[in-house]
């Protein structure tokens, strides 16, 4: 777990040059919040502290919950919602290694349908705002002021390509609106970029393995490149989509989740094709901005069965059908 | 050079091999007592041969294999039978098995040894000797010997395998008999080889034991077979009979299989020799080399006595202050002696005293979180964190269908788990719960089957008396009327009458017991008819006869009860 908190370090460096420090705020509201909740839930079922604080889960989980709501949240969004993940979608299941979903999804999930106005208002990028300003929007010292905050780039893209409806083209968008930068949202790709980079690290060190990540990148890309060939003015590239949104956080250190995910190498793989291919279809299709919270928790539905029937041949079975 | 395959997964342990490797293997001193269990094999359980007080020799018989998997047990030095009584077993259980103790008297006399000729003699004779010297895989699974010497009827033999792979940390026994009794070891596989005919003999020692490589190497040589000394890469469990065979040979055997259904079959080093001690001198085994190590001052290989005890027995390594235990086995798959009391046996290969520091307690269980680093390490590729839930979750069929059969007890899944559950203890869990469930279900099978005879048997008999009785009443009244008829014509003509009128009346006699079978019928039958029409109200009453009526009259009914069929007189 702790190796999966550092491999999230390169992206939370981004993040913080991009948009501020102020998500090392939240970050640590998240992270207080949890292991709060953890320790609570922990005496109430009567199990052992330390240990299970120790574990870093709860943390990972926070970690998670803060880097995928919007940076100037209200204090208690980021509260609710980390709640709720470890309360309701981790302990109430049976606590670590027993929760069906992942826990910070559930909290995506949970806030983006309760709150979805707040949950969609990300800070421009670029905006000089003084930290101080910042942290007083999130404790609500500050008022929250349109001109502060606004939507993704996913949700800018998608919103124009339908309110215009056929008026401008994906390329003219990307050329002219701010917040797109290079071949994403801007600053968005250095960010995503920092969790391409951890995710590789984890890769590399053995934590995760290639098939759910790889699976999910090759799912978005190739359902994203076949509508862009079909109508590049309609649909973006799939390097858009891939550094976009939450997309390469999915892609590592999400669809990798062991507990809610596939375990067998095939049903990792299928679990990870069909977690980008649902969040391609929700983000472009769909009512929300963005898909990764919800395509990775109807994939945890499915998780036991694909794993029951991808069991690999084992040993000297291996000829027979 | 031979091509080498590999297996999946596996584990590197620290081998810990070095300690015990550099003294030669030492002859332990005769101990006070032996204990020597009866049952020291799969199969069948010897029954004693011996009484107590009686005097015995070395190498006799004491218990006589019964069955045809099951081996024999020979006294391992003379003595007196002191006891034949239940001792403590080695086995983690501490549970006690029928052990002969033997109080040695010091002289070590053998009985006569006849070494034979196995080349001249029949195979099936060989086995039988084999069988008869106690000839048991010394590798640990203790499967007699001479049930593995048969070579399929269908399948040509191509590989025999011999294991001097030895992959657990810490013991060495099979090394330094290797390094030390070679050739015996190469001619006891000659034994093997003439008896399943195999087209190659393979024998695969792990590379971490240059020694014994260049050893059997040079024994081959000397000896003049052409046995393939094959060094194979070190990675426990390498040693596992399926491993080695998968390693040497790419053949993977199944559970559902028998290794000869493949054209291959592998013994232990130690069982080679063995053997080649029971044929070429007649010696049954009564002892076997086992490595002392660990937490001792002087650890060793020992060739023991079996049924050594374990106190008198590690006594030899001079134990150090802080030991707090004995393992049996290595530390992947052995378990902790019960006593030290226990008797070494013929699966003992090693003995690990073992310290808080040497072993350090565990720290608790986590949760599984499906991490699947168990599975990654599974040689029989199985899912272990399946097999996890459904052993606690006590779905015993689920395991089954995630193959627990399969499951070798390697402990390379509790090796690695990060949440540190003892996997494997879980696996052993279940496959006891599904085979005491087996037991029981075949107990109440079989007490089924006891009851519907029971029930079959006691109608029959019934049936039987029925008819008995009826043949009795007939005879009794056809007696009767004859008696009558005799009275009747007692001046008359008395010649033919009774000759005549007994069949006769033998036929009424059958209709009278008929017509009381019919009259027994109808009583039953209106005892068993309804009730129900004894508390209705006048008016129901008159509802029922006015429908009755009805009915009469359309001649659905007859109109009053049928009289009761008249009794034919007897």
């Amino acid at each position: 777990m702790l190796q999966v908190l550092a491999a999230l370090l390169p992206g939370v460096a981004a993040y913080v040059w991009i948009f501020g420090p102020v998500i090392l705020v939240q970050l640590a509201l998240a992270t207080a919040t949890a292991l709060a909740a953890e320790a609570a839930m922990l005496k109430l079922r009567e199990k052992p502290q330390a240990m299970f604080l120790a574990d870093g889960s709860a943390v990972v989980t926070a970690w998670l919950i803060a880097l995928t709501f919007p940076p100037l949240s209200p204090w208690w969004l980021i509260v609710t919602g980390t709640l709720f993940a470890i309360v309701v979608a981790k302990h109430l299941y049976g606590g670590l290694g027993q929760n069906p979903f992942n826990p910070a999804m559930v909290a995506f999930a949970v806030c983006i349908v309760s709150f979805p106005a707040l949950m969609s208002q990300w800070p421009a990028v670029g905006l000089k705002v003084a930290f101080a300003d910042q942290v007083g929007v999130v404790f609500g010292l500050l008022p929250r002021v349109d001109a502060i905050s606004g939507a993704t780039p996913l949700d800018t893209l998608k919103t124009a390509l339908k309110l215009e409806d056929g008026q401008f083209s994906v390329a003219q968008l990307l050329a002219n609106q701010d917040v797109f930068g290079f071949f994403a949202g801007r600053g968005w790709e250095w960010v995503a970029g920092g969790y391409l980079l951890g995710g590789l690290w984890l890769w590399q060190r053995g934590i995760v393995t290639w098939h759910a990540p790889l699976g999910f990148i090759a799912g978005l890309s190739l359902l994203a490149g076949g509508l862009w060939l079909y109508n590049p003015a309609q649909f973006a590239n799939p390097l858009f989509h891939l550094f976009s949104g939450g997309a390469m956080l999915g892609a590592w250190f999400i669809v990798t989740d062991p507990v809610s995910g596939c375990t067998t190498p095939r049903g990792k793989l299928i679990f990870g094709v069909a977690a980008g291919v649902l969040a391609y279809v929700i983000r472009v299709f769909g009512g929300y901005p963005d898909g990764v919270a919800f395509a990775v928790l109807l994939m945890n539905l499915c998780a036991p069965l694909i794993d029951l029937y991808t069991q690999p041949a084992i040993f000297g079975m291996k000829d027979k059908s | 050079m031979l091509q080498l395959f590999k297996f999946k997964g596996g584990v590197k342990p620290q081998t810990n091999k070095t300690q015990s490797v550099a003294a030669p293997i030492g002859v332990a001193p005769l101990p006070s007592r032996l204990f020597v269990p009866l049952h020291q094999s799969i199969g069948g359980t010897p029954r004693p041969l011996v009484q107590t007080g009686e005097r015995v020799l070395k190498g006799q018989l004491i218990g006589a294999a019964d069955g045809w998997i099951s081996s024999a047990v020979h006294a391992p030095t003379s003595g007196t039978v002191r006891a034949i009584a239940e001792h403590v077993a080695a086995h983690p259980s501490g549970l006690t098995t029928l052990s002969v103790e033997i109080e040695p008297d010091g002289r070590d006399e053998w009985i006569a040894r006849t070494p034979i000729d196995h080349g001249a003699m029949a195979p099936e004779a060989v086995r039988e000797r084999l069988r008869e010297a106690g000839v048991v895989g010394l590798g640990g699974a203790v499967f007699p010997t001479h049930g593995k010497l048969t070579a399929s009827k269908t399948v040509p033999m191509e590989e025999l395998v011999i294991n001097g792979a030895e992959c657990e940390p810490y013991i060495t026994c099979d090394d330094l008999l290797m390094r030390e009794r070679a050739e015996e070891v190469i001619r006891g596989v000659g034994v093997f080889r003439d008896l399943l005919q195999p087209k190659r003999v393979l024998i695969g020692i792990e590379d971490n034991k240059p020694e014994a490589v260049a050893a059997l190497q040079a024994a081959v040589a000397r000896l003049g077979e052409d046995f393939a000394v094959v060094a194979v890469p070190t990675l426990y469990p390498a040693g596992g009979a399926k491993q080695l065979i998968r390693v040497l040979t790419g053949k993977e055997v199944p559970s559902t299989k028998r290794s000869t259904d493949l054209g291959v079959q592998c013994f232990n080093v130690a069982t080679a020799y063995t053997a080649w001690r029971a044929v070429a001198h007649g010696e049954p085994v009564v002892s076997r080399i086992v490595t002392l190590t660990g937490n001792v001052e002087r650890p060793r290989n020992w060739e023991a006595l079996l049924g050594t005890p374990l106190s008198e027995f590690v006594a030899l390594g001079a134990p150090k202050p802080d030991t707090d235990g004995y393992l049996m086995g290595g530390p992947m798959m052995g378990f902790a002696m019960p006593g030290m009391d226990a008797p070494l046996v013929k699966a003992t290969n090693c003995i690990i005293a073992s310290s808080p520091t040497l072993f350090p307690p565990k720290a608790p269980e986590m949760p599984c979180i499906r991490c699947g680093e168990c599975a990654k390490v599974c040689p029989h590729e199985l899912q272990p964190f399946e097999l996890y839930w459904f052993s606690r979750a006590k779905n015993f069929g689920k395991t089954q269908e995630y193959h627990i059969f399969d499951c070798i007890e390697c402990g390379c899944c509790s090796f690695v788990c990060p949440s540190r559950i003892p996997l494997v203890q879980y696996f052993r869990f279940a496959k006891s719960e599904i085979w005491a469930r087996e037991k029981e279900k075949n107990a109440a099978d079989q007490a089924k089957a006891r009851f519907e005879w029971k029930t079959e048997r006691d109608e029959r008999e019934k049936a039987e008396k029925a008819e008995k009785l009826a043949k009795a009443a007939a005879a009794q009244a056809a007696k009767k009327a004859a008696e009558a008829a005799a009275a009747a014509a007692a001046g008359a003509d008395a010649s033919a009458a009774p000759a005549a009128d007994a069949p006769v009346d033998a036929e009424a006699a059958k209709k009278a017991a008929i017509a009381a079978a019919l009259e027994r019928a109808r009583a039953q039958r209106e005892a068993a008819a309804p009730k129900n029409t004894e508390q209705l109200t006048p008016a129901q009453q008159r509802e029922i006869a006015a429908v009755d009526a009805l009915r009469r009259q359309a001649g659905i009914e007859p109109a009053a009860d049928p009289a009761p069929a008249e009794e034919p007189k007897p």
